[in-house]
């Protein structure tokens, strides 16, 4: 039902997301998506993958401050109001969202999120009738 | 201005024989009642009447800051408590401040000596004299306190905190003098610009600060902005507080109050004693305490002396500017900060790697202390994804920071790895703070 994402602490100086995205390319493993949050002197970049348990020993190993985590994403139709429209059955329901992205694949928008009410997030997303993208789909996509 | 014509004008030869008699009277003072000097003379097989003039001071053992930490908290204290009538506390490294308990005659001598420093500024009876420095365990406030009081001007209590009406009161009761740390004087001089303010409006003429280091950059800014006179005034608790030795009007040094004060410039490395003119660790002799009497307490501050004739018409040697410490301790804000006391707070959460570094800067003419600290590289593995264990931890670490040091620092995680891996303790410090 859920995604794996990587999560990476960053500090704020050149030099420490090529170190990261270099490991990556060298091993392979191609992103499938990535976006990196910021304060004043921390980033935490997160990354979707197409291997991520693989990804994650690669980083531990070098000495990343790595961690994994698993993460909702929800596929939606290519027309306006669809993200509005799956944020309002969270809304409703409560479940508040402590952040989101999101990525194009196959013609179709994906919203990733993270909420610290799974299994409450999870029947609401089943009745509410969203599809769910699981891993083997992204793993397909490679 | 002087004070006391007959003590800091004393022939040299006059005041030796002085110092050679009260050197005698301490010895047998603590031979008879600090066991911990008795031990040690003991060992050293040395007699109170084996010490006759001044010379023989080299024959006396050295005390350290450890040797107080050792005994604490009455262990070196001379006088029965019945006859203390003040204690004071300085910051120690790992827990253990240093406890100074002072007498009655104790207190007197203090004052004395702050009302000969505060002569020398130009303080009369006539003026209003703000005392900025803390009240409190520290002997700053309450040291500069009673020299006021003694030397019969008025005193204004203010200490440190609420600086818009500290400049208000300057303003209002038209205050002449004040003594305080001179970053603070800075920071006064910022509060009044922004409060519109302007250095017409008050009378401030002198000023007494110390308690930190400074420069000569520091006292031009300082005297142009508060529009007053800025001397230097030294002193540490563990010998008595501010008053030890002061400016006078050459500005060439700060005559030391050597009838009570027995100032050796020595080799930090040799411990042997070093001829005036000459840099080295300053070591001081109490010649009168008589709550806690310390024979040639290293004070780890490095400087030299001086004992050309000064015009001023003072005789008591000088002492130059503070050139740096002997050992790791920091001045931040006039507080002694270890970098061991960081690190002990640093070793005691579970989160942290025993890597950190300590970047002292000085912003907006205050001190300000950052510690940066590595991360375990596990505290990630735990599935955080979000800034909050980060942040958490930050305010965790601050707040224990805090409450050893008495003083805020900021805190700033770092990825595991990053920070350099230090062979000498230096390496934990990095102190922007110009002072030239």
């Amino acid at each position: 039902m859920t995604v794996h994402q990587l999560s990476v602490f960053l500090e704020n100086k050149s030099g420490t997301l090529v170190k990261v995205l270099k490991l990556f390319k060298d091993e392979g493993i191609q992103l499938i998506a990535i976006t990196i949050a910021d304060t004043a002197e921390y980033g935490i970049c997160r990354i979707i993958c197409s291997e991520p348990a693989r990804a994650f020993e690669v980083l531990k190993a070098a000495g990343v401050a790595v961690s994994m985590s698993e993460v909702f994403a929800v596929e939606l139709d290519d027309e306006p109001g669809r993200a509005a429209d799956a944020i309002a059955v969270f809304a409703k329901e409560g479940i508040s969202i402590a952040y989101l992205y999101s990525f194009r694949i196959q013609g179709k928008g994906a919203l990733v999120f993270r909420t610290d009410k799974a299994d409450k997030a999870r029947e609401a997303i089943a009745r509410a009738g969203l599809t769910i993208i699981t891993e083997d789909a992204l793993s397909n996509l490679v | 201005m002087i004070w006391n014509n007959n003590k800091e004008c004393m022939p040299r030869e006059q005041m030796r024989m002085l110092q050679g008699k009260r050197l005698h009277k301490i010895v047998d003072y603590v031979y008879h009642n600090v066991p911990f000097y008795r031990d040690k003379l003991q060992q050293m097989d040395i007699k109170p009447e084996d010490i006759t003039s001044i010379d023989d001071i080299v024959k006396l053992p050295f005390t350290t800051k450890q040797d107080l930490r050792d005994n604490y908290p009455f262990g070196l204290q001379a006088a029965p408590h019945s006859e203390v009538i003040r204690f004071h506390a300085s910051s120690g490294t790992t827990g253990n401040p240093t406890i100074v308990g002072y007498t009655r005659k104790d207190v007197g001598v203090w004052s004395e000596c702050m009302s000969r420093c505060l002569t020398a500024f130009g303080v009369t009876r006539d003026d209003l004299f703000s005392v900025a420095y803390g009240y409190g365990l520290f002997t700053g406030g309450l040291g500069v306190h009673y020299g006021v009081e003694n030397l019969g001007a008025a005193v204004l209590p203010t200490s440190t905190g609420n600086t818009e009406k500290h400049v208000r009161l300057l303003r209002d009761l038209g205050v002449t003098g004040i003594a305080c740390t001179p970053s603070y004087a800075l920071y006064l001089a910022e509060t009044m610009e922004k409060m519109g303010v302007s250095v017409d409006q008050i009378k401030l003429r002198t000023g007494a600060f110390g308690a930190e280091p400074w420069t000569e950059s520091m006292r031009q800014e300082i005297e142009k902005r508060l529009g007053l006179k800025g001397y230097n005034i030294y002193g540490l608790s563990e010998i008595m507080g501010p008053c030890v030795s002061y400016e006078c009007e050459e500005q060439n040094g700060s005559h030391i109050c050597e009838d009570h004060f027995f100032p050796e410039v020595v080799d930090p490395e040799t411990l042997e004693p070093l001829p005036y003119g000459q840099p080295g660790e300053l070591v001081f002799t109490t010649l009168t305490k008589e709550g806690m009497p310390l024979l040639r307490y290293r004070t780890r501050d490095l400087c030299a002396l001086y004992n050309d004739p000064c015009p001023c018409g003072r005789t008591a040697v000088r002492m130059g500017r503070i050139m740096g410490r002997s050992d790791d301790m920091l001045i931040i804000r006039g507080i002694n900060v270890f970098p061991s006391q960081v690190e002990s707070v640093i070793l005691s959460m579970p989160e942290c790697a025993p890597h950190f570094l300590l970047v002292v800067d000085r912003v907006d003419n205050l001190d300000t202390l950052t510690v940066q600290v590595e991360v375990r590289q596990d505290f990630f593995a735990q599935g955080y994804d979000t800034f909050e264990p980060i942040f958490k931890l930050e305010r965790e670490l601050a707040a224990k920071l805090r409450s050893v040091l008495s003083i805020n620092a900021k805190v700033q995680v770092k990825e595991p790895g990053t920070l350099e891996r230090s062979q000498g303790k230096s390496k934990f410090v990095i102190d922007n703070r110009v002072l030239k």
